[in-house]
């Protein structure tokens, strides 16, 4: 009688949070969304609760005001370039919540059925893999790792090698009986972080919204793992759901970059030996620095030649990247776009899959300096425009419009869709310095007769722009 | 037994749905999406809660399983709040046009 009570219940509570996912179609009905999944889950919480006996209260209600107060203080603090970083955070605590309760059943040897262990030993290695795997990445994120991709020697045989022991570990444990589980789900344990860690070490900068991607998706199927353990339906399903989603994320992103999701994750194309950003370019740096493009014309100073070219365009696309929120640029930019759109032009952003560190990423910095979200388009909608652009602006983005990726085989962004920005009639580059990207793969669009280049600081550089402009 | 396969069947579903509605999701909303799937793989949670409330546990193993509720109640208030958060900024922008 209960049970069939508990899976009405269930059904009902896995279709909210389905109903809740639907309404991320729209970006005004995504908020509503939000809350019918969150309510849905405090219910299924909720249940769970009211039904457990008064004596785990305390010492469960006690753990759950902590969890929740903490990530409650956290969410409040973090603005959205800190975004990817948060959510790798959070990630992380999941995948261990999953690791651990599979290893307190594991280890101490509760009643599980033979696919119960199973179930178990996967939970336990998929959720300390996630544990710390996002932990490195949440690191790198937030700028306390080094970023750049680390490879030991022999790095995939070592990773190979580490998940080998992990499993063969998991399942001597669930022929194990007695005080060798301890031993044998801590060995587990132990290889499943190590791996972890081995895999985020050898991803970084450009590369990482795949990474983010994949534990998204990791830490949803080690839950659903997790609820095969525990016998809990909701659990199976929200964690099918998380890795259902964080798959498709992660596909998105790799066909952004049009690599493999091996390429990417085991280093495949990134070879590094043809100039990385480091090795000194034979450019003419410093003393050449500005006038490069303004050679014999009155206008040597690209600030006026930059304002000179946006009163004379009428069409106007701007390319953000992710150089523009490590600049505080964000705020500048949608000023400048504002300012060019009251003098009577059309202006657009164009928003690459990539710009950012996590899917979507740009779109959530450009909101939260209040663009109207009219100018934003994806990559496949606007590459056709740049053509009939009179100026395109870009703003700390480098690989995502770099020519060479269509131009030059072999580099790492071969192939990799770009926008065309090139084909703008003039080019106005807003960014640190001329170097190249992340990819290291030079930029040719710098040396472009029609780009003009503003570098140095992107905030400051908009704010000396926008006050020309008016 | 029987059980268990109710289980896997659960999960093949609700992955094959969860696919479905999620390749028709807008890119730009994937942050917010990745953040609110994120919140629900705190839903382990209730996994944990099932362990502390089920009992007999002692000494380390219920440090642990505490642990895990505190882990698990981070990433799903944590990660519901953050996205209500991000979501506000979607809304505010769509509102003046209208």
């Amino acid at each position: 009688m209960a049970d069939r009570w508990q899976m009405l219940f269930d059904a009902a509570i896995l279709a909210i949070i389905l109903i809740g996912i639907w309404r991320f179609r729209d970006p005004r009905a995504a908020s509503s969304g939000n809350l019918l999944v969150g309510a849905a889950l405090f219910c299924a919480l909720g249940i769970v609760v009211f039904r457990s006996p008064a004596q785990t209260l305390w010492i469960a209600g006690g753990a759950l005001a902590v969890g929740s107060l903490g990530g409650l203080s956290i969410a409040r603090r973090v603005n959205m370039t800190q975004i990817p970083a948060t959510i790798g955070f959070q990630n992380g605590a999941g995948g261990l919540a999953s690791c651990l309760v599979s290893f307190v059943e594991l280890s101490r040897g509760s009643a599980l059925s033979g696919i119960g262990e199973v179930a178990g030993v996967f939970a336990l290695l998929v959720g300390a893999v996630t544990f710390s795997g996002s932990m490195v990445a949440s690191g790198k994120l937030a700028g306390l790792v080094r970023q750049a991709p680390l490879a030991i020697r022999g790095h995939r045989g070592v990773l190979a090698a580490g998940l080998a022991i992990a499993l063969a570990l998991g399942f001597g444990l669930v022929a194990a009986s007695g005080s060798a589980r301890v031993a044998l789900a801590t060995g587990t344990l132990l290889a499943s972080l190590l791996c972890g860690i081995l895999f985020s070490i050898r991803v970084g900068g450009a590369d990482m919204p795949v990474l983010i991607s994949l534990l998204n998706a990791w830490s949803g199927l080690s839950a659903g793992f997790c609820g095969v353990v525990m016998q809990s339906q909701v659990l199976t399903a929200c964690g099918a759901t998380v890795a259902a989603s964080g798959l498709i994320l992660t596909h998105a992103m790799c066909r952004a970059m049009n690599r493999s999701l091996a390429a990417v994750l085991l280093g495949g194309a990134y070879a590094p030996p043809a100039g990385l950003g480091e090795t000194p370019t034979p450019q003419p740096q410093g003393a050449g620095r500005q006038p490069r493009d303004g050679e014999g014309a009155a206008a040597c100073d690209p600030l006026v030649r930059a304002a000179e070219l946006i009163h004379a365009a009428t069409r106007v696309i701007f390319v953000p990247g992710y150089g523009m929120a490590l600049a505080h640029a964000q705020r500048s930019t949608v000023q400048l776009a504002n300012r060019i759109r009251q003098m009577g032009k059309d202006v657009k952003f164009a928003v690459h899959p990539l710009a950012g560190r996590m899917p979507g990423h740009m779109h959530v910095l450009l909101a939260e300096a209040e663009i109207d979200p009219d100018m934003l388009f994806d990559l496949d909608e606007v590459n056709c425009e740049f053509a009939a652009a009179d100026l395109a602006v870009v703003v700390g983005a480098c690989d995502v419009v770099n020519p060479a990726a269509s131009s030059v085989p072999g580099t790492p962004i071969s192939g990799m869709p770009i926008l065309e920005a090139q084909e703008a009639k003039g080019v106005l580059v807003c960014n640190l310095d001329d170097r190249p990207g992340y990819s290291g793969v030079n930029n040719p669009l710098y040396t472009n007769a029609k780009t003009v280049l503003l570098l140095g600081d992107a905030a400051a550089t908009l704010a000396r722009l926008i006050e020309r402009v008016q | 037994m029987g059980e268990i396969a109710v289980l896997i069947g659960v999960f093949a579903v609700t992955f094959a749905i969860g696919i479905l509605l999620i390749l028709r999701i807008p890119p730009r909303l994937h942050t917010p999406l990745m953040s609110m799937t994120n919140a629900v793989s705190g839903v382990t949670v209730v996994g944990a809660w099932l362990l502390l409330a089920a009992g007999g546990l002692g000494g380390l193993w219920l440090a642990l399983a505490m642990v895990a509720v505190v882990m698990g109640a981070f990433n799903l208030v944590g990660g519901f709040a953050i996205t209500g958060r991000m979501l506000r900024f979607f809304k505010k922008k769509e509102s003046p046009h209208g």
